[in-house]
């Protein structure tokens, strides 16, 4: 039997595969045919691994399977696989073969996910559209003209595209929660330090996180259960203080949720509102209160946040000069410094440069304080700001996204308005804490991502109340524009 | 704050880029933009207030020193554009 992958959950694979519907073989192929037919237009992968995918299902089939085992996976390019091409979306790592796996890929691979292959990203996960990809756009599966979000769009819109019932991603200022609301899926960030950034290529150090995208909470919970937990080559990475659970209930008596006024009228379009207040009246209706909350500091996470990041990403990208890996441009005579500047001018895209420039900048002598240094405190404040939140409230609403997916090109040559983007996601990276963006509802046919968020290590409060309210909403994650096409 | 193509061309000596001129006509224009947001900051109410590198603190955090085997040499050097004698080979350093 040929499965048919579109609207396929993890949980529905599994089911599969249990009753003997399919076997691992069957599902993989399955999922590879779908890449090999949509995959040329939307281009959510940058190389797929299908000799090596079968191997790992047919394997499955011969020795007999359990739990998740069998089910396929799609990989961020950001995430080291050792012995098969990882790039970051950069020319500058084409061809890099890394020596191990990171973290996350050692747990895939240990509860028997198969990954199908890497997927497409913002070169170095900087970007909010996946157009500053070396490697050609994605598209959104719910309209090819839309950008899909990023820098996660690739693995966003797989899941969203019925290429992969599950996906890794990495979310630094909102990579994983803005690409999720744009394409009409699930995405998570966990609580900093939840999942082991261990071979992950660094963006900014102390925001980024490894979470994952599913077409229901629970397939997200099922896969963070695979890949949340300590790792000794982490050291900012701890043991969850309870282990993640799939949730179940389908009420939220007793939940408080807070609604940030002051961050919503920071500039989200009317459509966007009206589906995140349909989504208020169904947080009520499952016996939730509702409570306007003020986060004023979290007003000026955006600016605060592109101090950081880029100063941390300027560091982290030293790294590659053209000596231990990736390209390297030279011509007769140059000494090593020529060879470096030669080298990461070709390697590194616009965007890319122009962080490391702005990174470079607000660390150099005279602007450390002024720059980075309020940029650390304001850091503070925001922290602070949630943890009073978190007194009086058990989670706080958002839309994940200002906007529904925006049309390819529209804000390529303006750094500040893709920036903008990334609006209601940073301020919860610049805290380290979780947060889960999922489908609820949409605005002009493209989908709405509602934010929930929690504070630290409240991953199972956040995904009981986003499984409840998945319920209520009813969501059809299958975008319109591709039911009945194969 | 206006950022100079001087400016733009020391920082770009520090972060090891080499940038043509449209590069640095561009990158002048483009990050004075970005830092005129970033000014709103300094309306902000930041006496007292400590910084933060790390959201949630973990402090030394130390395993067994225990030696274990490294990484192969031929493996590493496999990924090296240039390798000789069993290093990475890099041009003059002047």
């Amino acid at each position: 039997m040929t499965p048919d992958t579109l609207g396929l959950t993890a949980e529905g694979c599994v089911a599969l595969l249990d009753a003997g519907d399919v076997s691992c073989v069957e599902l993989v192929d399955a999922y590879l045919a779908r890449i090999e037919q949509q995959d040329g237009d939307l281009n959510c992968y940058l190389r797929t691994r299908a000799d090596a995918a079968r191997e790992e299902a047919a394997r499955f089939d011969r020795e007999g399977r359990s739990g998740l085992q069998g089910v396929p996976i799609a990989l961020k390019d950001i995430l080291c696989v050792r012995g098969e091409e990882t790039t970051a979306g950069s020319r500058i790592l084409e061809g890099h073969r890394p020596l191990y796996d990171a973290g996350v890929v050692t747990r895939v691979r240990a509860a028997g996910l198969i990954p199908l292959g890497k997927t497409n990203m913002d070169e170095f996960a900087m970007g909010s559209s996946t157009e500053h990809s070396a490697f050609g756009t994605t598209h959104n599966p719910w309209d090819a003209r839309m950008v899909p979000g990023g820098s996660s769009g690739g693995s966003a819109a797989a899941v969203a595209a019925g290429l992969a019932p599950l996906a890794l991603g990495t979310d630094t200022g909102g990579s994983i929660r803005q690409p999720a609301a744009l394409c009409g899926v699930v995405g998570m960030k966990p609580t900093y330090g939840a999942v082991s950034r261990h071979g992950l290529i660094a963006f900014g150090s102390s925001l980024d996180q490894i979470g994952p995208f599913a077409l229901t909470v629970r397939d997200a919970a099922l896969a963070l259960q695979v890949i949340a937990g300590r790792d000794h080559c982490d050291s900012t990475s701890v043991e969850l203080p309870e282990p993640i659970a799939v949730p179940e209930g389908d009420d939220l008596g007793g939940v408080t949720i807070g609604v940030p006024t002051d961050l919503l009228a920071q500039g989200v379009e009317p459509g966007v509102r009206e589906a995140f207040d349909r989504s208020l009246e169904h947080v009520q209706h499952l016996g939730a209160s509702v409570r306007e909350i003020t986060l004023p500091t979290a007003v000026h996470a955006l600016p605060a946040y592109y101090l950081i990041a880029p100063a941390e990403a300027s560091a982290n990208l030293a790294r590659f000069d053209g000596v231990r890996y990736g390209l390297r441009l030279e011509e007769s005579g140059d000494t090593v410094a020529e060879m470096y500047g030669r080298t990461r001018s070709s390697g590194f895209g616009a965007e890319v440069k122009r962080r490391i420039m702005l990174g470079t900048y607000v660390l150099s002598a005279g602007y450390y304080d002024a720059y980075y240094g309020t940029a650390q405190r304001v850091r503070t404040l925001i922290r602070r700001e949630f943890d009073q939140a978190f007194a009086d409230v058990d989670l706080i609403a958002t839309p994940a996204s200002p906007t529904v997916a925006f049309p390819i090109g529209e804000r390529i040559d303006d750094p500040w308005a893709m920036y903008a983007c990334d609006l209601l996601t940073v301020p919860v990276n610049l805290a380290g804490l979780p947060g889960i963006s999922l489908p609820c509802g949409l605005s002009d046919g493209l989908p709405v991502g509602l934010q929930l968020i929690g504070s630290a290590f409240s991953e199972n409060r956040i995904l009981a109340a986003a499984h409840a309210l998945e319920g209520a909403i009813g969501f059809d994650p299958v975008p319109a524009a591709m039911r009945g096409a194969g | 704050m206006a950022i100079s193509s001087d400016d733009v061309l020391h920082v770009a000596r520090l972060a090891n880029l080499s940038l043509s001129d449209d590069e640095v006509a561009r990158m002048s224009e483009q990050l004075s933009g970005i830092l005129g947001h970033v000014d709103a900051l300094a309306a902000l109410d930041l006496e007292g207030v400590p910084p933060t590198a790390h959201a949630l603190e973990v402090e030394n955090v130390t395993r067994p020193d225990r030696a274990r085997p490294s990484w192969p040499r031929d493996e590493v050097l496999a990924n090296a554009p240039a390798a000789q004698d069993g290093a990475f080979r890099v041009p003059p350093t002047s």
